[in-house]
C-alpha cells in the first residue's frame, strides 16, 4: 500500500508530473483571473463561459468531421471551438442585457441554459457518427490523467500569457475592479479593460478543460479567490493566495486522483479547492470566522472590564456623595459593596463574579481581608478614564449624534483615538458645564 | 425541402406524442416556480439548485437500488404476471413509481436545502457576497455528485450523460404498466398540478413578498419562509423533470420560457399563463426539431445516418429561438417595434418641419421666387411625399405650398413651438439664440392638452420672446 | 483672479442629457468662473450629479458641448479631478487608504508599469493633507465615514488638477471632516484652482462657497453668492420640479 503511495507522492512516475504541472498552472490562473471576476461582482461569469463552450467544441468536432472524416478529435481545433463557443456565449449575454426587462441574472441564465441544450444537440449528433463521442466527453467531464507533453506546454504557454497579462495589468484591473466611472473619467479604455477580462476568462476556460471538464472550471475560478478573500485585505496578496489555493487544491486533486483512479480528477480537484475553502472561511487570517468570534470575545471582555470599572467610579461616587474625584486616595480606599456593583450594572451574579474575577487577575481590582472589593492604583487610574470617556461618549451622542453616530467606539481604551483634538476640547468643555450643574443638588451637605 | 420535412414527420408515432407531452408536462411544470424566480432575480438560484440537488439524487439512487434490492422478489412476481392481472398491476406499479419519486424528492430536497442553508451560512458568517456564496456552494456540490456517480455508477444504474442531458426518449419506453402512459408524464403531470394549484391558492401571498418583501412582513408574511417554500418547490420540480432532460437543460425549461413571457406581457396573472403555454409549444416544436432539423442538415452536409438529436437539448435550443423571437418582435418594445417607432418619429418630424417652414415663409410674405427646397434627408422624402398625397401641401409651380387643411395643421405645430419659446425665456436662464434649437425638437411632443396648459401657464401670449405672433389654438 | 484671456475651466454649452430619450437636465448654458468654490444646488433629482457625469462623459450627452480650459475633455484629462459619490463604491474591497489614493496616479504612472515608491510617496503626502497618514495602511472598510471621503479627496488631490469636481464631499461627514474639506477647498482656491461641489446643505453655502449654481432640471440662476444666492432663485429651484417640463420628457421618452 505505501509503494504506490511513496510513488505518487514523490513524484516518480513521469505521467504524475505532467499532470500535477499541467492541472497546478491551471489551477494558478484560475486563482488569479477569479480575483478580479469576484471582486467586480461577476463570479458567475465563468459558469456561463463554460457551459456555452459545449456547442464551441461539439461543433469544431463536426465541421473538422465533414472537412475530413476521422480527424475530429484534434484537442487544439476542439479547444480554439471551445474558446469561441465561450467568447460568443458572454457576448450573447451582454446583447441580451441591452433589453430592459431583462436582467443580468436572467440573460446569463438563459445564455447558459440555451448554448448548453444545443450542445448536448450537437454531442447526440456526435455520438450517433461512426467515430463515437470519446474524445468529447474528456472535454465535459475532464481527464486529467490523459494529459500529455504536449498538452502541458501549451497550457504552460497559455496560462504563462494569462498570468502575464495579469501581471501586466494588474493596477489596470485592480481600477477597473474598485470605481469603474472613476477609471473612465481618468480617461481609461474601460470597455477594453473589462473586454480583456472576459477573454482572460474564456482562456482560462479552455486551458482547465482537459483537465477538469467543463462543467467544474468555474468552480475553479469561484473557490480559489473566495478562500483568499478571508486571509488578507491586500488586492495583490489575496491574488497571490488565491493563485497558490488553486494550484495547490489542482495539486491534491490530481495526487488523490493518482493514487485512486477511480476518484475523478475534476472532482477531487473542485472539493479539495472546497477544503481549502472552509479552512479559510474558519480560520483565515483577516475575515475568518475564529478570529472574528476570538476579536468580538476579547472585546466584549474588555468592555466588561471597562463597565465594572466605571460601575466601581460610580459607587465610589456614590458614597462621597460627590461628583467630581480628584483625589486618587478616595478611589483605591473606599469600599465598593458587591450588590452596588449588581444594581448599577443589571448583571446576573455570576455574570458580575466573573468579571471580578477576571478583573483582580488583572490586577485592577482587590479583595481585601475586610472582604470588601477596593480598586487598586491602576484600577483608579483607568477606571477614571473610563468614566471620562463614557461621559465624553455620552455628550457626544447627545451634540454630533446627527453626525456620526457610527463613530462612538466605547471599546477604545481612550476617546482620543477615535476623535479629533478640538472635538475632544468641545465636548470637555460641555463636560464641565454638566458637572457644574450636577454638583449643585449633591454638595448642600458637606 | 418541406416534403422533406413532412416526410420525417410522417414517422411520428403514438410514442412520439408521449415523449413530446412528457417534455410539454416538464417544461410547464418548471416554468412556474421559474417564473417567479426570474420575477425575484434568482434566476441563477434555479440553476445553482438544479447542480446543487445532484448529490441528493444519486444518494436517493442508491439508496432506492438497496430498498428495491430488498424487496426484488415481490417485483418479480408482479413483473410476470403483468398480463393476468392488470388492475393490480397498474396500482402496484403507481406505488412504486410514488415510491420511487418521493425517495428522490426526499434526497433531492434534502440536498437542495443543505445547498440553500450553506449558502445562507457562508454568506452571513464569511461576509461574502451572494453569487460567490451560492458559486462556492453549488459547484462544490456538484462536484460531490459527480464523484459519487462515478464511484457508485456500476451499482445504482445511474449514468452521468442521464442526469447532465436527460434521455426523454428512452423515458417514453418506461410505461406505467398495462397503460402505455410513460411513468414521467405522470410524475410531471402531478408535479405541473401542484404547482399550479400552488400557485392559484398563494398568489397574493406570493405577489406580495416579490414585490416588496419588507411590506409583506410589516403585514405578518414571513418573506424568508417564501423564498424557502419556493425554493423547495423548485428543488421538486427540478427532481421531476431532471429525468427526462437532465439536471443542467432544467434551467432553460425554468427560466426561458418565463423570460419570453415577460416580454410579452407586463401583467403577472397573464405571465403565469403564457410561460406554461410557451414551455409546451417550446418543448413539443423541440421534439419536431430533434426528429427533423438534424438528419435535414446534417445529410446536407454529408454526415450520414443521423435521424435524430437529443430531444431535451432541441427543446432547450427551440425555447431558446421562442425567446430570440421575442426580443426582436414582442410588441411592447421589440427590436421591430422600437426601429419601426423610430422611423415612424423621423418622418413625422420631418413632416412637422416641413410644414413649419412652409408657414413660416407664408408668414414673411415673401414673394414666390424661391425655388422648390429639395429634400435632403430620406425621412424628409417621405414626409414630403406623404403630405403631398394627403393633401396637406401642393406642388406649385416653383414651390411647394400649403392647403388650407395643411395650414390649419401647419398653425398648431408653430403655435407649439412660439408657446414652448416663451415658456423657456421664462424659466430657463439662456441667451435668446438658443430658445429655437430646443423648441424646434420639443414642438414634436406637445399635444393640445399640454398645449392649452401651457398657455393657461403663459397667460395665452400671442407674442413669442422674438416679437412674432403666436398663432391661435386651430378649431 | 479671473482672467479674461484664459478660456474657462470648465464651460457647458447647451447640454441636454436624456436617460432612455427622457431628458433630466435641459439646455444647460454655463461657463465656470476660474478660481473659485461653485457650489452646484438644486433638490433631489435635479441633476446635479448628472450634470457632473456628462461632463465627464461618463453619460452620454443628447447635445450641447462641453469644453475644459477651451479645449475638449480628452484633451485636458490631467487637469481635472473627479471625486465621486461616496457609495459609488464597495467599501469592502481588499486596499487600504494609501491604495486608493495611488489610483488618482495610474493615470500618470502609465499602462504596465507599478506603483513605485515614488508615487508612494506622494500618495503618502496627498493623505498627509487630508490628516489621515497615520491611516495609510488600513483597510477602507474600517475608516469612517467621513475619512473614507477624505480619501477621495486625496486621490483627487495627488492628481494635482486645475478644477475639481466633486460629488456630495459633505454627504453624511462629521464635523471635523466637514471642516477638513472646507480647509483644503480654500487651500486650492488659494493656489489657483477652481472646485465644482454638488452641495445639499443650504445654511453652509454663503460660508463655503464663492458661486454657486443653481439646478432644477435646467440652470436657473448662477453666479456670485452674493447676488444668485437669493430667496427668490431658491424659491424658483425648491419650488417643486416645473410639471410641464417632466410631462413633456415623459411624452419625448415614446411612453
Amino acid at each position: 500500500m505505501t509503494d504506490p503511495l511513496l510513488r505518487v507522492l514523490l513524484l516518480q512516475d513521469y505521467n504524475t508530473r505532467i499532470v500535477l504541472l499541467g492541472t497546478m498552472l491551471f489551477g494558478a490562473c484560475g486563482g488569479v483571473v477569479g480575483t478580479f471576476m469576484l471582486l467586480r461582482k461577476k463570479a458567475l461569469v465563468g459558469d456561463v463561459a463554460s457551459h456555452a463552450a459545449l456547442p464551441g467544441v461539439a461543433l469544431a468536432y463536426l465541421v473538422l468531421e465533414v472537412l475530413a472524416p476521422g480527424t475530429g478529435k484534434s484537442p487544439p481545433w476542439l479547444l480554439a471551438g471551445a474558446g469561441l463557443g465561450a467568447a460568443s456565449g458572454l457576448l450573447c449575454a451582454k446583447l441580451i442585457q441591452r433589453v430592459r426587462l431583462i436582467k443580468e441574472d436572467a440573460a446569463l441564465g438563459i445564455v447558459l441554459s440555451i448554448f448548453f441544450g444545443f450542445g448536448v444537440v450537437l454531442l447526440t449528433i456526435v455520438q450517433r457518427l461512426p467515430t463515437g463521442s470519446a474524445g468529447l466527453n474528456e472535454f465535459v467531464f475532464g481527464k486529467a490523467a490523459a494529459l500529455t507533453v504536449g498538452d502541458v506546454v501549451s497550457i504552460a504557454i497559455a496560462s504563462g500569457l494569462v498570468l502575464a497579462v495579469c501581471f501586466a495589468l494588474f493596477k489596470e484591473f485592480s481600477l477597473l475592479c474598485f470605481d469603474e466611472a472613476y477609471a473612465a473619467a481618468l480617461g481609461w479604455p474601460v470597455g477594453r479593460l473589462d473586454l480583456l477580462l472576459t477573454a482572460l476568462v474564456v482562456a482560462v476556460t479552455v486551458i482547465g478543460m482537459p483537465s477538469v471538464g467543463l462543467l467544474l472550471v468555474v468552480a475553479q475560478l469561484v473557490i480559489p479567490p473566495t478562500a483568499a478573500r478571508f486571509w488578507t485585505d491586500r488586492l495583490g496578496t489575496m491574488t497571490l493566495v488565491s493563485g497558490l489555493i488553486g494550484a495547490s487544491s489542482a495539486a491534491a486533486g490530481s495526487l488523490v486522483s493518482a493514487l485512486v483512479p477511480r476518484l475523478a480528477a475534476g472532482a477531487v480537484i473542485v472539493l479539495a479547492g472546497t477544503c481549502a475553502f472552509a479552512v479559510s472561511m474558519v480560520f483565515g487570517r483577516q475575515r475568518g470566522v475564529l478570529w472574528h468570534w476570538l476579536e468580538q470575545r476579547d472585546s466584549e471582555r474588555h468592555i466588561g472590564q471597562l463597565d465594572l470599572l466605571r460601575a466601581c467610579f460610580e459607587s465610589v461616587e456614590e458614597t462621597q456623595r460627590r461628583a467630581v474625584l480628584t483625589g486618587e486616595s478616595d478611589l483605591t480606599a473606599t469600599p465598593i459593596p458587591r450588590e452596588s456593583l449588581l444594581t448599577t450594572r443589571a448583571w446576573s451574579s455570576a455574570r458580575l463574579s466573573r468579571v471580578l474575577v477576571a478583573a483582580m487577575r488583572d490586577g485592577v481590582v482587590r479583595l481585601d481581608a475586610d472582604n470588601h472589593y477596593r480598586l487598586t492604583h491602576e484600577g483608579a487610574r483607568r477606571a477614571r478614564l473610563a468614566a471620562r470617556n463614557h461621559r465624553l461618549w455620552e455628550l457626544y451622542l447627545i451634540h454630533f449624534a446627527d453626525l456620526a453616530p457610527s463613530r462612538v467606539d466605547r471599546a477604545a481604551d481612550q476617546i482620543e483615538h477615535v476623535l479629533e483634538p478640538e472635538l475632544i476640547e468641545q465636548l470637555e468643555n460641555l463636560l464641565e458645564q454638566d458637572t457644574l450643574r450636577m454638583t449643585v443638588p449633591v454638595s448642600p451637605h458637606p | 425541402m418541406i416534403a422533406e420535412f413532412l416526410q420525417l414527420l410522417s414517422g411520428w408515432q403514438g410514442l412520439d406524442t408521449w415523449i413530446a407531452i412528457t417534455g410539454a408536462l416538464a417544461a410547464m411544470a418548471c416554468a412556474l416556480p421559474g417564473t417567479w424566480l426570474l420575477l425575484r432575480r434568482q434566476s441563477l438560484l434555479g440553476d445553482a439548485l438544479s447542480h446543487a440537488v445532484l448529490p441528493g439524487i444519486v444518494v436517493a439512487f442508491l439508496g432506492m437500488n438497496w430498498l428495491e434490492q430488498s424487496d426484488r422478489g415481490a417485483s418479480e412476481v408482479v413483473r410476470g404476471s403483468v398480463n393476468e392481472v392488470v388492475a393490480q398491476s397498474v396500482t402496484g406499479d403507481l406505488a412504486r413509481v410514488a415510491r420511487r419519486q418521493t425517495v428522490l424528492f426526499v434526497g433531492a430536497a434534502i440536498s437542495g436545502i443543505v445547498a440553500a442553508l450553506l449558502t445562507e451560512l457562508i454568506q452571513r458568517w464569511g461576509r461574502l457576497e451572494r453569487s460567490a456564496a451560492l458559486g462556492v456552494v453549488f459547484t462544490s456540490m456538484f462536484a460531490l455528485g459527480l464523484l459519487l456517480i462515478r464511484l457508485f455508477a456500476s451499482r445504482a444504474h445511474i449514468d452521468a450523460d442521464c442526469v447532465l442531458y436527460g434521455n426523454l426518449e428512452t423515458t417514453a419506453f418506461d410505461t406505467l404498466a398495462g397503460t402505455g402512459i410513460p411513468r414521467g408524464a405522470i410524475v410531471n403531470a402531478a408535479m405541473l398540478l401542484m404547482n399550479g394549484l400552488l400557485v392559484l391558492v398563494f398568489f397574493k401571498e406570493l405577489r406580495l413578498a416579490t414585490f416588496d418583501a419588507e411590506l409583506a412582513e410589516s403585514q405578518g408574511l414571513r418573506a424568508g419562509w417564501v423564498s424557502l417554500a419556493l425554493m423547495t418547490v423548485t428543488a421538486a420540480t427540478v427532481v421531476a423533470a431532471f429525468e427526462s432532460v437532465g439536471a443542467i437543460l432544467v434551467i432553460a425549461m425554468l427560466i426561458v420560457p418565463a423570460a419570453t413571457a415577460r416580454l410579452l406581457t407586463n401583467r403577472l396573472s397573464l405571465l403565469l399563463v403564457l410561460a406554461p403555454l410557451i414551455a409546451a409549444v417550446g418543448a413539443v416544436l423541440g421534439h419536431v426539431g430533434a426528429l427533423t432539423l438534424p438528419s435535414m442538415i446534417c445529410s446536407r452536409i454529408g454526415l450520414r445516418g443521423i435521424d435524430d438529436a437529443s430531444t431535451a437539448g432541441m427543446m432547450a435550443v427551440t425555447t431558446g429561438v421562442l425567446f430570440l423571437f421575442a426580443v426582436i418582435a414582442n410588441p411592447q418594445q421589440g427590436l421591430v417595434r422600437g426601429l419601426f417607432d423610430q422611423l415612424r418619429l423621423q418622418v413625422r418630424i420631418a413632416r412637422e418641419d416641413l410644414l413649419g417652414r412652409l408657414y413660416r415663409r407664408e408668414e414673411l410674405e415673401r414673394v414666390p421666387d424661391m425655388r422648390r427646397e429639395l429634400p435632403r434627408t430620406w425621412a424628409a422624402w417621405i414626409a414630403r411625399r406623404r403630405l403631398l398625397r394627403k393633401g396637406l401641401i401642393q406642388s406649385g409651380t416653383l414651390r411647394d405650398e400649403l392647403t388650407d387643411a395643411g395650414r390649419r395643421l401647419a398653425q398648431d405645430i408653430v403655435r407649439s413651438h412660439r408657446l414652448w419659446e416663451s415658456y423657456m425665456a421664462r424659466h430657463f436662464d439662456l441667451p435668446g439664440e438658443q430658445l429655437h434649437a430646443t423648441a424646434e425638437r420639443v414642438e414634436h411632443f406637445l399635444d393640445p392638452a399640454l398645449q392649452a396648459k401651457l398657455a393657461e401657464e403663459l397667460n395665452q401670449p400671442s407674442i413669442d420672446p422674438h416679437g412674432k405672433s403666436i398663432p391661435p389654438v386651430v378649431e | 483672479m479671473t482672467d479674461d484671456n484664459q478660456p474657462s475651466p470648465l464651460s457647458i454649452h447647451d447640454m441636454t442629457v436624456a436617460y432612455q430619450r427622457r431628458p433630466v437636465l435641459w439646455d444647460v448654458d454655463y461657463e465656470a468662473p476660474s478660481g473659485k468654490l461653485v457650489a452646484i444646488i438644486g433638490p433631489n433629482g435635479a441633476g446635479k450629479s448628472t450634470l457632473i457625469k456628462a461632463a465627464l462623459g461618463l453619460v452620454p450627452r443628447a447635445s450641447g458641448e462641453i469644453a475644459f480650459f477651451g479645449k475638449p475633455y480628452h484633451e485636458m484629462r490631467s487637469r481635472i479631478g473627479y471625486v465621486p459619490q461616496r457609495t459609488s463604491v464597495d467599501w469592502d474591497f481588499p486596499i487600504d487608504a494609501l491604495g486608493v489614493v495611488a489610483m488618482g496616479l495610474y493615470r500618470k504612472i502609465g499602462w504596465f508599469q507599478p506603483v513605485s515608491r515614488k508615487y508612494r510617496q506622494q500618495a503618502l503626502a496627498a493623505l498627509e493633507r487630508v490628516g489621515l497618514a497615520e491611516f495609510a495602511s488600513r483597510q477602507i472598510s474600517q475608516l469612517s465615514g467621513g475619512q473614507q471621503q477624505r480619501v477621495f479627496l486625496a486621490r483627487a488631490l495627488v492628481q494635482n488638477a486645475d478644477l475639481y469636481l466633486m460629488d456630495e464631499p459633505f454627504a453624511g461627514v462629521d464635523a471635523a471632516t466637514e471642516r477638513a474639506i472646507v480647509e483644503l477647498l480654500r487651500e486650492l482656491r488659494s493656489a489657483g484652482k477652481t472646485a465644482l461641489v454638488v452641495h445639499h446643505d443650504l445654511q453652509t453655502v454663503a460660508e463655503y462657497f464663492d458661486e454657486v449654481l443653481l439646478l432644477n432640471m435646467r440652470r436657473i440662476a448662477s453666479g456670485p453668492v452674493e447676488q444668485v444666492f437669493t430667496a427668490e432663485n431658491l424659491r424658483r429651484t425648491y419650488g417643486g420640479k416645473l410639471a410641464l417640463l417632466d410631462q413633456v420628457g415623459h411624452r419625448m421618452s415614446g411612453k
